[in-house]
C-alpha cells in the first residue's frame, strides 16, 4: 500500500539578487492517512516552504527544481495546474498562523465557506449555506446559524481558526497541512484548537501535517515528527523515540532549551542550556553539517561532509556523524 | 521583609467603545479593574495571563504611559500621577519597559550605538564622549560587540535585536524593569538566551522585575513571586512554588493544564479547557461561564482577592476546598 502522502528529495529553490538559496533541501519523508507528523523547527527553516511546496504554492522568486511528491501514488508535480487547483481545498487542505489575513474582512464568514464549498461541489447557494453552518458546528461554534452571519472581525482569534478549519473541513480533504495553526492564540485556545483538529482527524480519517515551532504542541498532538534545520530534516522518528531519545544535538539542544519541562527535574534551573549562536544563513553555507559550527559534538569531518540521513534505531533517522559507522 | 518598590492600591482603568457610526451605544471595558498589589524591591514578579486580560495595560499604567480612571501607583511611597514635571523625568528614568515586537520598539533609521545612547542624551547625562562608552559598554554586558554598535536594527537577528532593546533599557541604570512579553516572538533556542541574559542583569545591577508573559514555561523559570489576571483582576497571587504545585484558583489550573507537555505519553488533561475569555458577567465570578466548581455563590456574589496563607492570594469562593 501507498503512503497518503510520500516526498522524495525534494528540493524547493528561490533566486534572489543575492544569489540562489535552497530554502527546502533534498527532503523527504512519509505519512499515511490517519497519521499526525509533526515537523518542528525555528523559524526560517524551512517548514512552511516545505507545505507550500505539497500545495504548489511556492512564491514568484521560488520554484521547486527537483523531486517528486507523491499523493496517493500520482506525480502532484506533473500534474497540469488546472487539475492541480481541483485538488486544492479538496484533497488537500492548508491552515494558517494567522486567520485575520486569511478571511476576507468584507464578506461573512458564512458566505465564504459557503463559497470554498461551491467552487468544489456542484451546490445551489442555500444548501451550501446549510452546509456551511453544518461546518462550523462540526468545529465547536456555538449558536453557528448567528456566527454565519458574523464578519471576521466580529469573531476572536480562536473562532477565526476554527472558521479556517471548518472551510479547510469543507470537502473532506484526505490531507491538511496546518501551519503553525495556534501559534497566535492563547493556551487554553490552543488546547482547544489541538483537541479540535484530532477528533476531525479521527472522524475522517485525515493525514495530518502540523507545522509548528513548539516541541510541546507536537508531544500533544502529533505520532510522527520530523526536525528540521536549516532547510534539511536532521532527525525523524515516532514522537515516542524522539522525545524519550533525542539522537541529534540540535534536537537535544531545543528540547533542553525549554524552560522548566520536557522531563527535567520539576526545581528551578538556574540557567537554561542554549545553544550558542544562531541559524547560519542560507546565504553562505558551508559544505559539512549545518549544525557544525553551533554543536558541542563536532569533529573534524562534520565541517568537511554532511551526513545523509540514516535509520539508526527501528524507525528513528538521524543524520549525524556521532552515530555513524562510516568515517 | 523586603521593601516595597512599588505599591499598586485601587487602580482602574477603563476604556469606553462607541458602537460605531450608526450606534449610539457605549460599551465600558475594565482593562484594569480595581488592582492591589505590591513590587517589592529585588524580586522578579511574574504576571500572567490570557491575551485582552489587561497585562499590557497595567503595565502601561505603572510607566505612567496611560492615565488610570482611578487609583494610585506609589514608587517608595510617593504616587506616580501626582509627580511634577522634574519628579516625572527621574521617575522615568528609574523605571524601563522592554518590548516585546522588536521591530516596531526600534528606529529603523538609528544605529544600534545611538539607540543605545539616546536615553542618555534626553537626560543629559555626561557628555558625547561618556556616552559612547556608557553605550559601548553595556552593549559588551548584554552580549553585543563594538563593532555592531554602527549597524542599523535591520541588520540584527530577533534575538539581538530584542538584547539592544534590554540595552537601552539598562543605560539609565533604572531600577524597575518593566519586561512585557521579552521572548514572545524569539525563537526557543534564541528566548533560552535572553532568559539567561536577564537572569543574571538582574543579579548583576540589583533590578526588580516586573515580568509579563502568557507563557507560563517562561513565567515559571523566572519569577519569584506569580500574578495570574483574569479579565482586569488579579485572580491568584502566590510563590513561584505554589502556583505550580498548589494552584488555587481554577483558571490557575485551566492554564497549567493547558500548557503542552512534553511528555507524549500523556493523554489525558488534569482538567478540561474550554470557553474564551469573553466578556464579563455583571455579577458574580467573571470565571464562572468557564469553570467546573461554580456553585450558586459564584452567579451572585463577586470573590475578592483573601488571603489563603502567608504569601498566597486568591479570588475564589471555593479556594482551598477544590
Amino acid at each position: 500500500m501507498h503512503p497518503l502522502l510520500e516526498i522524495k528529495d525534494l528540493m524547493t529553490v528561490f533566486d534572489t539578487v543575492r544569489g540562489r538559496i535552497k530554502a527546502v533541501d533534498g527532503v523527504s519523508l512519509k505519512i499515511n492517512s490517519g497519521e499526525t507528523l509533526g515537523i518542528v523547527g525555528e523559524s526560517g527553516c524551512g517548514k512552511t516552504m516545505l507545505a507550500l511546496s505539497v500545495m504548489r504554492l511556492v512564491p514568484a522568486n521560488g520554484k521547486i527544481i527537483s523531486g517528486e511528491i507523491l499523493f496517493s501514488g500520482n506525480d502532484l508535480l506533473k500534474l497540469p495546474e488546472e487539475e492541480m487547483r481541483h485538488r486544492r481545498g479538496s484533497e488537500i487542505s492548508m491552515i494558517f498562523q494567522e486567520p485575520m489575513t486569511s478571511l476576507n474582512p468584507v464578506f461573512r464568514v458564512g458566505e465564504q465557506i459557503a463559497e470554498a464549498v461551491r467552487l468544489h461541489q456542484n451546490l445551489p447557494a442555500k444548501q451550501a449555506m446549510d452546509l456551511s453552518i453544518e461546518l462550523l458546528r462540526d468545529v465547536g461554534i456555538a449558536d453557528p446559524q448567528k456566527r454565519a452571519g458574523d464578519y471576521p472581525h466580529n469573531l476572536s482569534g480562536g473562532m477565526r481558526q476554527r472558521v479556517m478549519i471548518a472551510m479547510a473541513m469543507s470537502c473532506h480533504p484526505k490531507l491538511l497541512l496546518a501551519d503553525e495553526p495556534t501559534t497566535a492564540l492563547d493556551v487554553t485556545i490552543q488546547a482547544q484548537i489541538l483537541e479540535l483538529i484530532s477528533d476531525l482527524k479521527r472522524k475522517n480519517n485525515m493525514a495530518v501535517v502540523l507545522i509548528t515551532h513548539d516541541l510541546g504542541v507536537v508531544a500533544e498532538a502529533a505520532q510522527k515528527v520530523a526536525v528540521m534545520y536549516a532547510g534539511k530534516i536532521v532527525e525523524s522518528s515516532s514522537v515516542e523515540g524522539l522525545f524519550a531519545h533525542p539522537l541529534h544535538p540540535y534536537t537535544q539542544g531545543l528540547l533542553e532549551s525549554i524552560p522548566a519541562r520536557c522531563g527535567k527535574s520539576l526545581e528551578r534551573e538556574d540557567h537554561l542550556k542554549t545553544i550558542p549562536g544562531s541559524v547560519p544563513s542560507l546565504y553562505d553555507l558551508t559544505p559539512g553539517c549545518r549544525f557544525h559550527d553551533r554543536c558541542s559534538y563536532a569533529v573534524e569531518v562534520c565541517a568537511q561532509k554532511e551526513h545523509k540521513l540514516s535509520e539508526i534505531e527501528p524507525g528513528h533517522f538521524v543524520s549525524c556523524w556521532k552515530y555513524s559507522k562510516e568515517k | 521583609m523586603p521593601s516595597t518598590l512599588v505599591e499598586i492600591r485601587e487602580l482602574n482603568k477603563k476604556y469606553t467603545l462607541s458602537g460605531g457610526f450608526f450606534n449610539s451605544q457605549k460599551r465600558i471595558i475594565y482593562a484594569v479593574n480595581n488592582i492591589n498589589l505590591h513590587i517589592f524591591q529585588g524580586e522578579t514578579l511574574g504576571l500572567v495571563g490570557e491575551s485582552g486580560c489587561g497585562k499590557s495595560t497595567l503595565a502601561r499604567l505603572i510607566t505612567r504611559l496611560e492615565k488610570p480612571s482611578s487609583g494610585y501607583v506609589d514608587f517608595k511611597g510617593e504616587n506616580i500621577f501626582s509627580y511634577g514635571k522634574e519628579a516625572l523625568k527621574s521617575y522615568r528614568r528609574n523605571v524601563q519597559i522592554i518590548f516585546q515586537d522588536t521591530y516596531s520598539s526600534l528606529n529603523p533609521r538609528k544605529s544600534a550605538g545611538s539607540t543605545i545612547k539616546e536615553p542618555l542624551t534626553i537626560h543629559h547625562l555626561g557628555n558625547r564622549k561618556e556616552r559612547s562608552e556608557a553605550a559601548l559598554e553595556i552593549m559588551a554586558k548584554v552580549g553585543l560587540n563594538s563593532q555592531q554598535a554602527h549597524r542599523y536594527s535591520h541588520e540584527f537577528s530577533g534575538g539581538q535585536r530584542q538584547r539592544i532593546g534590554i540595552a537601552r533599557a539598562l543605560v539609565l541604570n533604572p531600577e524597575l524593569i518593566i519586561a512585557d512579553e521579552p521572548v514572545s516572538s524569539l525563537d526557543v533556542s534564541i528566548q533560552a538566551q535572553i532568559l539567561n541574559l536577564l537572569k543574571d542583569l538582574k543579579n548583576d545591577y540589583n533590578l526588580t522585575y516586573l515580568f509579563i508573559s502568557h507563557d507560563l514555561n517562561v513565567i515559571r523559570f523566572i519569577s519569584d513571586r506569580v500574578a495570574v489576571m483574569y479579565l482586569g483582576k488579579i485572580v491568584e497571587l502566590a510563590s513561584n512554588k505554589d502556583i505550580y504545585d498548589r494552584p488555587l484558583h481554577p483558571y490557575t489550573r485551566m492554564l497549567l493544564a493547558a500548557v503542552p507537555s512534553c511528555d507524549p505519553r500523556r493523554k489525558e488533561r488534569m482538567m478540561k479547557i474550554n470557553g474564551e475569555a469573553g466578556s464579563e458577567n455583571n455579577q458574580g465570578c467573571p470565571f464562572q461561564n468557564r469553570c467546573p466548581y461554580r456553585t450558586d455563590i459564584c452567579a451572585g456574589v463577586e470573590p475578592r482577592l483573601e488571603k489563603f496563607d502567608e504569601q498566597s492570594f486568591c479570588a475564589c469562593h471555593r479556594a482551598g476546598s477544590i
